[in-house]
């Protein structure tokens, strides 16, 4: 198992990731942003139906189409030499720095701790009677679970069947499906964390969460 | 006397009247609120008698300015009236006109749509010693003094459609209905029955209702008014609003401003006098039938004095509706004619019993139809010459006594002869089978795989259009003359590949190969690529959009939209044929000031109507696009709602099969009234079909909402409409459905 405080520190010691911007396909690229230390933003509204900042513009066939901006950050380099120029599909234009939201430093921890165990097919589960009980009355933090026990039902039209737990020994950290929806086959059922491991955890995420510094 | 509440009505008036006027009237708001605040000073130093004297002189001032300022309200001091919480609201009215009633489905926020009331109330006459109760049934939107719950009279789809249900309990009862529109606008939700089609149903329903239904106008907004407002009589409060939409949002379109700004004040005040929309304007173009006169700045819940007015103006109403369809009449009718030049009515003085037999009621739904279709017809231009005109309505008398021997003499009578014909046929068949049989072959006739072929498999629309053999008199869209490639909308999700522009809007006729998203084409693709070769034969082509309102700058717009399109109006209506099928089409179109419906469109698209049902034609509407109701004509433009409503309802019951098909964006007025009331409504694929656009809603309800709202697929799962075509595959589709719907011999029942 990891260390927890260590994995945060690799992350607070760069705090942000570097993302490159490829051209999709060939052609003409015009670039839209000014230069460095532009401030570029992600695709908003409820549903994400705005596009991002602008970037630049690839012309093909007299079709100019827009590379529109995935991920809020700042603008660390611009391939300018580029501008006007013919590229072939996957040229470099452009070099991107995002830094972490609380939330994505919270879920890198937790993706590389946590072991996350998915559902095997399209349907709806439930815990067992006796998990069940238990996570109801004292949360799921508190279900201590190990390999080859029997843990879910699976329910799918009318047809229910139990589901084994495989994976190694720990306490549920968290709980991703709910009693009314369908869950599609790949998707995590729970998240399992070590028992030694869950204190730390916990520290490191009420850490995360109050100590973070988000940059806008 | 209680000094200290008619202080405070006082100070409520005071109040009133600042909010109506604003900064504008503030000379007299500061003399009021001076002379209110002298007599608190004064009043508690002084005697009961002299309180009591101050008291009257300051209401006498009062009296006096509001007296003063009536005459210099602008139609947007109007609309502040009606949306004032002072206001009266359908259960004050209902409270003091009728002498009874009892709410249906309603308590408060209790209700299923709260901002749509329903009553069953009585109105009691006394006729010597006679007392009769006549019972009629009240619905209309309750605004409320400001309860945030009745969303300020704005009707969701389920309120209407209650009200269409006690429209008919009404019918079945045979009472009369009083409608009360107070609404700003309907709700603009499209979940199910959907804001759109329930008005369409309401209005369909409506133009034949077998009981008069009169109509009193507060706040009529559009198409939330229309939904209820379909009336023999149609009266209007003097200081309420009729409109095709509010003033604020013509602002907002006349400025150009984005969504979340707000549009300039002059701005709004200009537009609300450019809409005409006030009583003396409504009744000067005919919209509605009489003003009733309310108090110096509109009425409020303590006028009782114009409450009693209005429930004899309600009364007279509903006796002349009675008597103008009834046999004997003649001296009642005589008198209300007689009364209706009083300035105030005595109607309780006669009896007129509120209900009617079959003939009586086939003669009102008859009336209600003719006043409809003579309304608006002096708001468009018509230059057809008068040669033609003659020619016109000769062919049409023609048609006329044609269809009546084909369909209705020779009809009845072949009928018969045709069943005797039939069933002994199958007799004869019986008996000649019993007898041959020993004599026939076995075996059945053989049918070549060709037929068999066309009549069990399903076509393809991936095996190409209808482009294929004479290709030079199909329509190529100029977006498919350039050399470039075009993107999908949908590349992101669905990793489509740029198309070639002369493939994608010429071979592929503006379908994304990898996809399926369609391409908006133009009008003219339809027209030529769907329809039988040279067989369009365009009439009415005279019947030009005018600016009957005088709108400032309107004149020019529309010239400009002539010029480019080539068109007159946004509606073009032609006879044509399609694999042979005659059809009479009636074609919104978009690239014409959006596609909008005023007068002229209205006018023709109930000629063409009226073609289709005299020459015994299907009739399709092809609606290329559609913003709504052009704003720029007021009510001229909103009263085609229910005209051509009507128009279609009485070619429908004629017999007529009526057929929709939705391309590009098809929104607002037209799509709640005459397209939604269609049985049968297609939609082509990546079409947006709904009530209000995104920015309506947003700003109306506040409320985002998905980007796929109003797509095709969404209206077919919210049962809006009945089917999504392929473009390619429109004419294969549109000869089967005229075929499956209309029947084996095509059309009439």
């Amino acid at each position: 198992m990891q260390d927890v405080k260590a994995i945060l520190e690799q992350i607070k010691a760069s705090p942000y990731e570097e993302v490159e911007v490829l051209a999709p396909h060939c052609g003409v690229v015009e670039f839209k942003v000014s230069g460095e230390g532009t401030k570029v933003l992600a695709p908003s509204g409820t549903w994400k139906e705005k596009p991002g900042t602008l970037l630049a513009t690839l012309e093909r066939e007299r079709n100019p189409r827009p590379i529109t901006c995935g991920r809020k950050g700042v603008v660390q380099k611009v391939h300018a030499h580029l501008n006007g120029k013919f590229v072939e599909a996957g040229t470099p234009l452009m070099v991107l720095r995002h830094f972490f939201t609380k939330d994505e430093v919270t879920q890198q921890i937790l993706k590389k701790v946590l072991f996350l165990f998915p559902a095997p097919e399209r349907a709806k589960y439930y815990f067992t009677p006796e998990t069940d009980k238990k996570v109801k009355v004292s949360g799921c933090q508190s279900v201590k679970i190990k390999d080859g026990m029997e843990l879910f039902i699976v329910s799918r039209m009318k047809r229910e069947k139990p589901l084994t737990y495989m994976g190694p020994e720990g306490i549920i950290y968290a709980v991703y499906f709910s009693h009314d929806m369908n869950v599609d086959a790949g998707q995590p059922l729970i998240s399992v964390c070590p028992e030694s491991q869950m204190g730390v955890i916990r520290d490191v995420v009420n850490r995360v969460q109050s100590d973070w510094e988000e940059r806008d | 006397m209680d000094i200290e509440k008619s202080i405070q009505e006082l100070a409520d008036r005071l109040q009133y009247i600042q909010d109506i006027f604003g900064a504008s009237k503030h000379e007299d708001v500061a003399l009021l609120s001076s002379k209110l605040a002298e007599f608190r000073a004064r009043e508690t130093g002084a005697g009961m008698a002299d309180k009591v004297k101050m008291l009257s002189q300051l209401e006498d001032l009062f009296v006096f300015v509001e007296k003063k300022l009536d005459p210099e309200l602008t139609p947007m001091d109007k609309v502040r009236i009606v949306r004032h919480p002072q206001r009266i609201t359908l259960k004050d009215i209902l409270e003091f006109c009728y002498d009874n009633y009892t709410e249906i489905g309603g308590q408060d926020e209790y209700s299923i749509d709260p901002s749509m009331l329903i009553a069953r109330a009585y109105i009691t006459r006394r006729q010597g010693d006679k007392v009769h109760n006549q019972p009629v049934m009240v619905i209309g939107q309750e605004k409320g003094h400001g309860q945030e719950f009745r969303n300020g009279g704005s009707v969701k789809p389920w309120g209407n459609a209650k009200a269409l249900q006690y429209m008919k309990v009404a019918e079945t009862e045979n009472i009369p209905i009083h409608t009360y529109v107070f609404t700003p606008g309907a709700f603009p939700v499209e979940d199910y029955p959907g804001a759109a089609q329930q008005i369409a149903r309401n209005l369909y329903e409506m133009a034949a209702l077998r009981v008069p239904v009169i109509a009193c106008f507060s706040e009529g907004g559009s198409g939330g008014a229309e939904a209820i407002a379909l009336a023999d009589t149609r009266l209007m409060l003097s200081h309420g609003y009729y409109s095709v939409i509010s003033p604020e949002g013509a602002g907002a379109i006349e400025s150009g401003i984005r969504q979340g700004q707000r549009a300039p004040a002059e701005l709004i005040d200009a537009c609300a006098t450019r809409l005409k929309i006030t009583a003396e304007d409504n009744l000067r173009m005919g919209y509605i039938d009489r003003v009733v006169q309310e108090p110096p700045l509109g009425a409020r819940p303590y006028h009782y004095d114009f409450f009693k007015r209005l429930r004899q103006e309600m009364m007279m109403a509903t006796d002349e509706a009675m008597l103008s369809v009834k046999g004997m009449n003649f001296i009642r009718a005589k008198a209300i004619k007689r009364r209706k030049q009083a300035a105030l009515a005595d109607a309780e003085s006669f009896f007129v019993r509120w209900s009617l037999d079959e003939r009586a009621a086939d003669r009102l739904v008859w009336k209600r139809y003719s006043k409809f279709r003579n309304m608006a017809k002096n708001a468009c231009v018509d230059k057809t010459p008068a040669s033609r005109r003659m020619a016109d309505s000769l062919q049409q008398m023609s048609w006329s006594t044609y269809s009546y021997l084909r369909y209705e003499f020779l009809r009845t009578y072949g009928q018969k002869v045709k069943h005797l014909m039939e069933e002994a046929e199958a007799e004869v068949r019986v008996v000649a089978e019993r007898v041959l049989r020993p004599f026939k072959r076995s075996g059945a006739k053989k049918v070549d795989t060709q037929t068999i072929q066309k009549l069990t498999e399903l076509s393809c629309a991936e095996d190409g259009i209808c482009l294929d053999g004479e290709g030079e008199s199909f329509y190529l869209s100029p977006k498919g003359r350039e050399d470039k490639s075009v993107t999908c909308p949908n590349a992101a999700t669905h990793g489509c590949l740029d198309l070639w522009a002369p493939d994608l809007f010429g071979d592929f006729a503006g379908v994304c190969q990898y996809c399926g998203h369609h391409f908006p084409m133009e009008y003219q693709w339809f027209m030529h690529n769907v329809l039988d070769k040279n067989s369009v034969m365009e009439f009415a082509q005279d019947v030009e959009a005018g600016n009957p309102l005088d709108y400032p700058g309107f004149d020019q717009k529309l010239e400009e939209a002539k010029k480019k399109n080539k068109l007159k109006s946004s509606c073009v209506t032609f006879e044509t044929s399609i694999e042979g099928i005659k059809v009479v089409v009636g074609m919104l179109v978009a690239p014409f000031r959006g596609g909008t419906v005023g007068a002229a469109e209205g006018e023709k698209f109930i000629r063409a109507l009226s073609r289709a049902r005299k020459k015994h034609y299907p009739f399709l509407a092809y609606v290329h696009g559609t913003a709504g109701i052009r704003i720029q004509e007021g009510t001229n433009g909103v009263i085609q709602m229910p005209r051509a409503t009507m128009a279609v309802r009485r070619y429908i019951e004629a017999g007529g099969l009526y057929l929709v098909l939705y391309d590009t964006n098809s929104y607002a007025g037209p799509v709640a009234s005459f397209l939604g009331c269609s049985p049968y409504q297609f939609s082509v694929r990546s079409a947006n079909i709904g009530f209000a656009g995104p920015g309506v809603i947003k700003e109306t309800t506040g409320t985002d909402i998905p980007p796929d709202y109003h797509m095709a697929y969404n209206a077919l799962a919210r049962g809006h409409i009945q089917g999504i075509w392929d473009r390619r595959e429109i004419r294969n589709n549109l000869v089967q459905a005229f075929q499956i719907i209309g029947g084996r011999n095509l059309y009439y029942r």
